[in-house]
């Protein structure tokens, strides 16, 4: 069989993402259509770049989770390698191909004669699953943190802002050089700091709902009650790993027995995990710190202390929601700068395993034969581009439109 | 003012003692120190050797007692075995009047590394120079053309100018280094794309930089920061532009080229300032990430060398370098933007 030229190449990949176009119509019709009762979301659709921006996303989002767990998009396995295709150009047939498989490499075989292409979608599962939760867990632990230290100012502020500093003053390659390498592993410190960092949303809801329901036992028992155990739980399940939160070879801390456990992550995405959430919370922390400080001077702030709520029902109920805009922003501008450190991670060859398909770590594997076969490096540079593009031009449209009113 | 800086600095040397100890904590936990006396000594030694190696050169002391031989403030280790003398301030052979108690950072000796068999000290600064000389040309290009593409959209705020340059800057910041430096490697230095302009390796740059060699890691590690700071200096200039002087110089019918470069440009320049001054640290991962890419030995390839061989000392050095580094420009952008604001300044 002829190799592909690229308008066929092209082709045979948009009619392999067909679903996620589907799925990308649909989501933009129906917006469209309903975008004057969606809030923020359907204004969203009054700024083209923010459109532009939603679309980049969403796409990668449709991409990662139909060729991930649906295992849907991809042509070829993404692990197994086939004789033959090593360093095949872009659209090269596959060699002996038997009926049933798809015949091309739509983007050529890397280095281990894997189809690049289907590694670009696996690959885009791996951020799609990691960076929007690592953000989220990071945003818990800076507002939980930031709001008390911008609201009572003081030596609490101080104590906490000396440390986020200390964090931030440390080249986050040498951190994460530091944090990631398989004898620290070995140490269990990344587990310390997931059972560390990974309470803060259980702490954030249990006082949420606390400083709302105080007022009336009777609901806020119970709630708080299911709230401890449903979370609990799943925080439980997400820390323990074989029946134990910290293991060593010299000694463990048990944790849930196996039989309750509901999921286990795989020990070198938590630390990857971990460390990310370690290296963007500081920041997360000042920007609410900052927002804090701005809004207690607020009218509605001093109404609310007059008419007696407590400290932590201001901050949470009063503070937080006046201080969603620029969260919001920093939110999609944070999960784009999380996708950049994931891909650090994986171009220095940290945490994850070597053949695994993230963007960063195929980068990585195809960088050094950059100068004679570059199509291996390429696409996922590429992918990642677009996908953090995205992000940015998201956040640039959601900003103009929540400075719009 | 004397006060503010004197309060600063004592933070300062607090924040790096921390750091410091931190990576001193985390560098000679047992596992990293293991793997050390494998790489230099054998690999399959056994359980034991690997102890009496260890505890021949002074590293199973307790961390505290490490911490203050390397800081200087303790006397370095020596240790007694079959009638030999050997410690941590002096060579196997010296004699006993010459050796040094103390031998630790205070007193200048940064110690040995063990990857590169050399004095750190050296090692540092060698590096250093180089990695200077990269972010020289690097801010040479970088700030320039960053406030150039700030001013200009910033200038007329909504106008189509405004629209291209503004989506450009934020297509620059969301490429980082290792993105666009494959990108760039493959269309200007491949043979797949057949545009053999530049060179895919900056080794050569070390001893002397040219247009080819030394090009494609400036252009890498600029146009990632350069949308920032281009950001930055719209904002600003997009404040000043609706200041009531601007309106007042307009009707009196100064003429728009004018009113941007004498009227409004120093004003919208404060902010940019201290945007530039934090730049550093930023920049310094992409130092990392660049040296690596191009292969330029460096202070961030020496960084990836001893953090990969848990080259304690080494590691040390690097990372009080650019602790201070990061603090040091902190400090500067502080006092820099009271300095340019009279604002500040007066009150």
């Amino acid at each position: 069989m002829e190799p592909l030229n690229w308008g066929e190449i092209l082709l045979r990949m948009f009619i392999q993402l067909i679903p996620v176009w589907i799925a990308l119509t649909v989501l933009f019709v129906v917006s469209f259509t309903y975008k004057r009762r969606l809030g923020l979301y359907g204004k969203l659709f009054d700024s083209t770049i923010g459109m532009i921006g939603f679309f980049l996303v969403m796409f990668w989002v449709f991409t990662g989770v139909m060729g991930g767990p649906m295992d849907m998009l991809v042509t070829h396995d993404a692990l197994s390698q086939v004789s033959g295709m090593k360093n095949e150009l872009p659209g090269e047939p596959l060699a002996g191909a038997e009926a049933g498989e798809y015949p091309f490499y739509l983007l050529g075989g890397d280095n281990l004669a894997r189809d690049v292409f289907s590694r670009l979608i696996k690959g885009a599962w791996v951020v799609v699953q990691i960076a929007p939760v690592a953000t989220l867990f990071a945003f818990m632990v800076g507002i939980t943190l930031g709001l008390p230290a911008g609201y009572y100012g003081g030596r609490l502020d101080t104590s906490l802002s000396f440390l986020a500093n200390l964090i931030l003053a440390f080249p986050v390659i040498l951190l994460f050089y530091l944090l990631v390498t398989p004898e620290i592993v070995l140490t269990g410190i990344p587990n310390y700091m997931a059972l560390f960092l990974f309470i803060f949303p259980l702490i954030f809801m249990l006082i949420l709902l606390n400083s709302r329901y105080h007022t009336q036992p009777k609901v806020r028992t119970p709630l708080l009650i299911a709230v401890m155990l449903g979370m609990g739980w799943l925080y439980l399940s997400l820390v323990s790993t074989n029946g134990s939160v910290v293991a060593t070879p010299t000694y463990a801390i048990p944790g849930l027995p196996e039989f309750l456990d509901l999921f286990d992550i795989d020990p070198g995405i938590l630390v990857v995990f971990v460390s990310v959430v370690f290296v963007n919370s500081p920041t997360v922390f000042r920007i609410v710190r900052g927002l804090a400080m701005d809004i207690k001077t607020r009218d509605y702030v001093a109404a609310a202390q007059t008419r007696g709520e407590g400290p932590w029902y201001i901050m949470l109920w009063e503070i937080l929601p006046n201080a969603r805009g620029p969260l919001i922003v920093d939110f999609c501008l944070r999960i784009g700068y999380t996708t950049i450190l994931l891909g650090t991670l994986g171009f220095f060859g940290l945490g994850l395993e070597s053949e695994s398909p993230d963007w960063g770590s195929t980068i990585n594997a195809g960088r050094r034969l950059l100068a004679l076969y570059p199509h291996a490096a390429i696409a996922p540079a590429i992918a990642l581009l677009t996908l953090v593009l995205g992000l940015n031009l998201l956040a640039d449209g959601l900003r103009e439109e929540s400075l719009r009113d | 003012m004397g006060l503010f800086i004197l309060r600063r600095l004592g933070v300062m040397l607090l924040t790096a003692l921390c750091l410091t100890f931190i990576v001193f904590w985390l560098t000679n936990l047992y596992p990293n120190l293991e793997k050390l006396a494998k790489t230099q000594g054998n690999f399959r030694m056994s359980d034991e050797a690997v102890e009496s190696y260890l505890a021949n050169r002074g590293y199973l002391q307790p961390m505290p007692v490490k911490f203050g031989q390397w800081l200087g403030v303790l006397p370095g280790w020596t240790n007694e075995k079959d009638g030999e003398v050997t410690g941590r301030c002096f060579d196997a052979g010296t004699p006993e009047e010459q050796r040094d108690t103390f031998c630790g950072v205070l007193q200048g000796d940064w110690g040995r590394s063990t990857v590169f068999k050399d004095d750190v000290g050296a090692l540092v600064a060698t590096r250093l120079g180089l990695t200077g000389k990269l972010m020289f040309f690097v801010m040479l290009v970088m700030v320039p053309s960053a406030l150039v593409l700030g001013v200009l959209a910033g200038m007329r705020e909504g106008s189509a100018t405004d629209r291209t340059l503004s989506t450009f800057s934020i297509a620059s910041t969301a490429t980082p280094e290792y993105v666009s430096g494959v990108i760039f490697i493959a269309v200007f230095a491949s043979s797949a794309f057949g545009l053999k302009w530049f060179k895919g390796s900056a080794t050569s740059a070390m001893e002397s930089v040219s247009f080819e060699n030394f090009t494609l890691p400036v252009i890498t590690i600029a146009l990632y920061g350069m949308g920032y700071i281009a950001r930055m200096t719209r904002a600003s200039m997009t404040e000043v532009m609706t200041a009531q002087y601007i309106r007042t110089a307009r009707l009196k019918g100064v003429k728009f080229s004018n009113i941007v470069l004498k009227h409004a440009l120093r004003n919208a320049l404060i902010a940019p300032f201290t945007v530039i001054m934090l730049q550093f640290p930023w920049l310094l991962n992409g130092v990392v990430i660049v040296e690596t890419l191009f292969n330029y030995k460096g202070f961030g390839w020496l960084l990836v060398a001893a953090a990969s061989n848990n080259d304690i000392e080494l590691l040390l050095a690097v990372s009080v370098v650019s602790v201070v580094v990061v603090l040091v420009t902190q400090l500067i952008s502080d006092i820099g933007y009271v300095y340019l604001n009279p604002r500040i300044r007066i009150s």
